[in-house]
């Protein structure tokens, strides 16, 4: 039987023959014993044996009709979101032995609906970074060029899901960690509006600026994922509690949206730091869609010079509070203690267990949260971070999206960007708009220079995943290409 | 002791919310004394990666009482900030805790409490009032930090609600920062906030300063009744160096109640940078007028009034009234439950406030156990009994004492004889004696009528206070008369 690519078709093959869900797993498998030592998706990846098991189980609930919207999906998930009594390392060293007593909101509800949670992904150490090469423990390649970076922080999910190792993925996205690796696998992306979807279980990067969303090979799954993860859960005091649209977003990628869909360009996403080749794949998109009786328009928004300055002053001030949890007493990494004053333990746990871009940036947001320096940069970041989110929504007010490419290079060779911290932040400048603000914002694959895949992002209104989803699933059906398979696993296909 | 100088003293007052069910930010019970170490807890008071923390709105309430019982302003949003320091009893390296600053906001400000005493009346003015969670306990094996091999750490009371209480100021010397807690305390058992009988539930920190001198901070004063002790000490202390041509430097010192001594901690040159900033997993929540509005309706009645109504319904003392509310909302109540049941409030409220609280005091009794010795029915037939002159005031002291002491009915030592002599012709013979042996006492006593109490009192010596006193009062007053005719 052919090897589904999408959850939809899974779904389709294991309803008419509910044992396919073996050979699905066992296929899975095969490909990851294949691709997984030259791609290293995973830190953690359950036995085979285990995985089965759980498939047989979910197979029978197929029989007997009482499976799930996810019956059988195996789900890679990001290494920083809790599992029970799985692993959960942030790519750190302070965490690498660390398993977490509980289940994350979303993780309880994705086994609610029979997912399989497959394994753990790589990340950048504790989300920190776009490229995957922060891991403590290795970096990531891209399937599409295994010379090449993912993308990141995210880097492990969407890899696992554009070789096929997994059916689909969960990431996290702080200011960029889910859209960019999306874009550079050739994989849709979604961070969802702030408070969407419960981070309870999500280990905190930056509070205020990250949502956990799905990384999938179609805009219909990520639409299922929504809707299993997305809703009110009282164990996380910023998740909303009503919203218009909550519930089928599945239902909203069925039917081609209404009207003549408004696109906003804004020049600062489209100017200097942006590269030829990025610019021409995005303008072949932009043309294909005005020619498909979209209105596309140019907007200005000079506030937008200060997004990438404002977000690394609130992440790094959240961060530095976050992180300060890790002291190696109750958990974690740990030293010996004899004979040593608390402070001296702290200091030599967090000093060797933390990598260097996690201790610049506790180091830089414990300078912008120290009195005399607070109101300088925390509470200006504040002030610049509300004016930057009036502006967007002003621009979405009128507009059904805003339009970008999603990363302004395209992926980088290894050590390329990551030397240099200020180059490597600047590669978040179109992502981070949309974490300040809390808006909704995907990647979808845009095309592709050479076999490098080059991502097209859609920034939506609050709360309006739905429409979001729908002009998604319109232009991914008048591009074409998904779902992008690379090269390496085509094989499989 | 420390005459002429001007002394300044603000107290800084933690004050477990122990009304509630829950943690301040986690299901896990607020009931955690006397659990196995570490059983209380979940991730989220354990600020295991990942938890977040969702506010319990019945600690808001609790809040909004105390508040509203201090006249303080209380804002108009509810904002929590993280507050930063690396200490082995704080799970996250930061207490969620409330601010006075830009972008932060404590629940209440301003507000003032009146203490009045016999030679004092004064308004105590408020600072403000913080909602907070409590960090876990640290144990010393040895009972030192320096002697210690190691340390244990007990997380079962970390996330515990707590409301920080924090005066200007205003008080200016150890008594009165005592009246203070003691009437602070009072309200706040009224309004059921907290239950200040168990350990750890009321916990005080005191900033002094005397004149010329820097401010120090006095932290971890367990209980109240240590508060007066550790003032006294200090106002020595700092006086003696002032005396001797020193400066009081500004630190912070530890009140170290089995020596009886403040020792220093750290100096405190520098303001501490707790890097203060909203919390984020903490939206800001709208407090309504509605909300406030509800707290205000549901208010019990506050220690003043209920004071005044004591005074005005039962006609006791301005003293007794006080005492009697302020020592504890517990012994007041035990108070009206004897009244209802027996009448003669007076009597019931001196036997209470001289008798019950001496003996309590000496034994190290909580009030709760002395009332459930002394209890309402118990309190009845000792009226009873004095009223019915089988027992005489005195015995009635020395009842109590027993009763209290040793938990036994006052039915049972009137069955062993333990009562009052009203024997004329036994208290004749009696007098007759102490007549003998004091020739100059009853010629001090045909003189002046006041020197007959003490030849009542050999009286009552010799009988072991059992005399009826007015008995033997007339049959002393009888005696002189014949003796001078």
């Amino acid at each position: 039987m052919k090897l589904p690519l999408t959850i939809n078709e899974l779904k389709e093959l294991v309803q008419q023959e509910p044992d396919f869900l073996l050979e699905y797993v066992e296929r899975t498998y095969d490909i990851i014993s294949d691709i997984e030592p030259r791609v290293r998706a995973f830190i953690t990846l359950k036995a085979r044996e285990r995985v089965l098991k759980n498939a047989e189980a979910i197979m029978n609930k197929i029989k007997n009709k009482t499976a799930g919207l996810l019956a059988g999906c195996l789900i890679a998930v990001k290494d920083n979101i809790a599992t029970k009594e799985l692993r959960t390392t942030c790519a750190s060293k302070m965490l690498q032995d660390f398993i977490p007593p509980y289940n994350a909101t979303v993780i309880e509800r994705l086994l609610r609906e029979d997912a399989i949670i497959i394994g753990k992904t790589n990340m950048d150490e504790f989300a920190m970074g776009s490229t995957t090469e922060n891991s403590a423990f290795f970096p990531t390649k891209n399937p599409w060029d295994i010379s090449r970076v993912p993308g990141g922080s995210s880097g492990g999910s969407a890899a696992a899901t554009a070789a096929l190792e997994a059916t689909a993925s969960i990431g996290s996205d702080t200011g960029g960690s889910i859209r960019a690796p999306a874009a550079y696998t050739a994989t849709v992306g979604l961070k969802p509006s702030y408070g969407l979807v419960s981070r309870y279980g999500l280990i905190a990067y930056a509070n205020s600026l990250e949502q956990i969303g799905p990384i999938c090979r179609s805009v219909s799954d990520i639409a299922i994922i929504l809707d299993v993860i997305s809703g009110f859960d009282p164990r996380d005091s910023t998740c909303v509690r009503k919203c218009p649209q909550y519930g089928s977003y599945t239902g909203c990628v069925e039917k081609q949206p209404e009207g003549k869909i408004r696109v906003a360009i804004i020049k600062e996403m489209v100017s200097e730091g942006v590269e030829a080749p990025v610019k021409t794949v995005f303008n072949s998109v932009l043309s294909k869609l005005e020619s498909n009786d979209f209105y596309v328009e140019e907007v200005s928004v000079p506030e937008l010079k200060y997004a990438l300055p404002t977000y690394y002053i609130i992440a790094t001030a959240e961060a530095s509070s976050n992180l300060a949890r890790y002291d190696g007493l109750r958990y974690g990494y740990h030293v010996p203690v004899e004979g040593k004053s608390w402070y001296d333990v702290f200091s030599e746990v967090r000093s060797i267990a933390f990598g260097e871009e996690v201790r610049r940036r506790i180091l830089v947001g414990s300078f912008v949260l120290s009195a005399g320096y607070y109101d300088e940069y925390y509470l200006k970041a504040s002030k610049v971070r509300r004016i930057i989110r009036d502006k967007l929504l002003k621009v979405l007010d009128i507009f059904d999206v805003i339009a970008s490419p999603t990363m302004p290079i395209l992926p980088p060779k290894f050590g390329e960007r990551i030397a240099d911290p200020l180059k490597l932040y600047a590669m978040d400048v179109n992502t981070v708009p949309a974490n300040l603000s809390g808006l909704p914002a995907i990647s979808l694959p845009a095309g592709f220079i050479g076999s490098l895949p080059a991502g097209l992002q859609l920034i939506g209104y609050m709360f309006s995943e739905c429409k979001l989803l729908a002009i998604s699933k319109f232009i991914e059906d008048l591009l074409g290409i998904a779902p992008a398979i690379p090269e390496v696993v085509r094989s499989y296909v | 002791m420390s005459e002429g100088i001007k002394i300044k003293i603000g107290l800084e007052i933690h004050v477990q919310i122990t009304s509630l069910r829950t943690k301040l930010f986690c299901p896990c019970s607020s009931d955690y004394r006397g659990k196995p170490p570490n059983s209380n807890v979940c991730p989220v008071c354990l600020g295991l990666p990942g938890a977040l923390p969702v506010v319990n709105k019945e600690a808001v309430r609790e809040a909004l009482k105390v508040a509203l019982a201090l006249n303080s302003r209380i804002s108009n949003m509810l904002v929590f900030t993280r507050k930063h320091y690396f200490y082995p009893d704080l799970p996250k390296n930061y207490q969620i805790s409330q601010y006075d600053g830009v972008g932060s906001l404590p629940i209440a400000k301003g507000g003032y409490i009146k203490i009045e005493d016999d030679s004092l009346s004064k308004v105590v003015r408020i600072r403000r009032i913080n909602i907070e969670e409590d960090p876990g306990r640290i144990t010393y094996p040895t009972g030192s930090m320096v002697t210690s091999p190691y340390t244990l750490i007990d997380y079962n009371r970390s996330g515990i609600a707590l409301l920080e209480i924090v005066t200007e100021p205003d008080l200016e010397s150890p008594r009165e920062a005592r009246i203070f807690i003691d009437k602070l305390t009072s309200i706040l058992e009224h309004l059921g906030v907290t239950n200040p009988e168990l350990e750890g539930a009321v916990r005080v920190d005191a900033n002094i300063s005397i004149e010329g001198g820097e401010r120090v901070e006095i932290k971890n004063i367990g209980s109240p009744k240590e508060v007066e002790k550790a003032l006294q000490y200090e106002i020595a202390r700092q006086t003696a160096i002032v005396k001797s041509g020193g400066k009081v430097a500004r630190e912070t010192r530890h009140w170290d109640k089995n020596r009886g001594v403040t020792i220093s901690s750290r100096a405190k040159e520098l303001e501490e940078d707790y890097r203060y900033f909203p919390d984020p997993d903490l939206p800001p929540i709208p407090i309504t007028n509605e909300l406030i509005d509800e707290v205000r309706r549901s208010l019990p009645e506050l220690p003043n009034e209920r004071i005044k109504r004591f005074m005005s319904e039962y006609k006791l003392s301005r003293y007794l009234a006080h005492v009697i509310v302020i020592r504890s909302k517990v012994l007041a109540d035990a108070f009206e439950s004897a009244v209802r049941k027996c009448g003669n409030a007076d009597t019931i409220a001196s036997i209470l406030v001289n008798e019950l609280l001496r003996w309590v005091d000496e034994c190290h009794f909580t009030i709760e156990e002395g009332l459930a010795r002394l209890t309402a029915e118990r309190l009845c037939k000792l009226v009873q009994y004095l009223k019915e002159r089988k027992l005489s005031s005195k015995l009635v002291k020395e009842y109590v004492r027993r009763v209290v002491i040793e938990d036994i009915d006052p039915d049972e030592l009137i069955t062993k004889g333990y009562v009052s002599i009203m024997d004329f012709g036994y208290l004749s013979n009696i007098v007759d004696e102490v007549f003998r042996e004091n020739p100059k006492a009853v010629e001090d006593a045909k003189k002046n009528p006041k020197a007959i109490n003490y030849l009542v009192g050999q009286v009552m010596k010799k009988t072991k206070g059992k005399a009826d006193p007015q008995i033997t009062y007339e049959l002393i007053v009888r005696r002189l008369r014949e003796n001078a005719s």
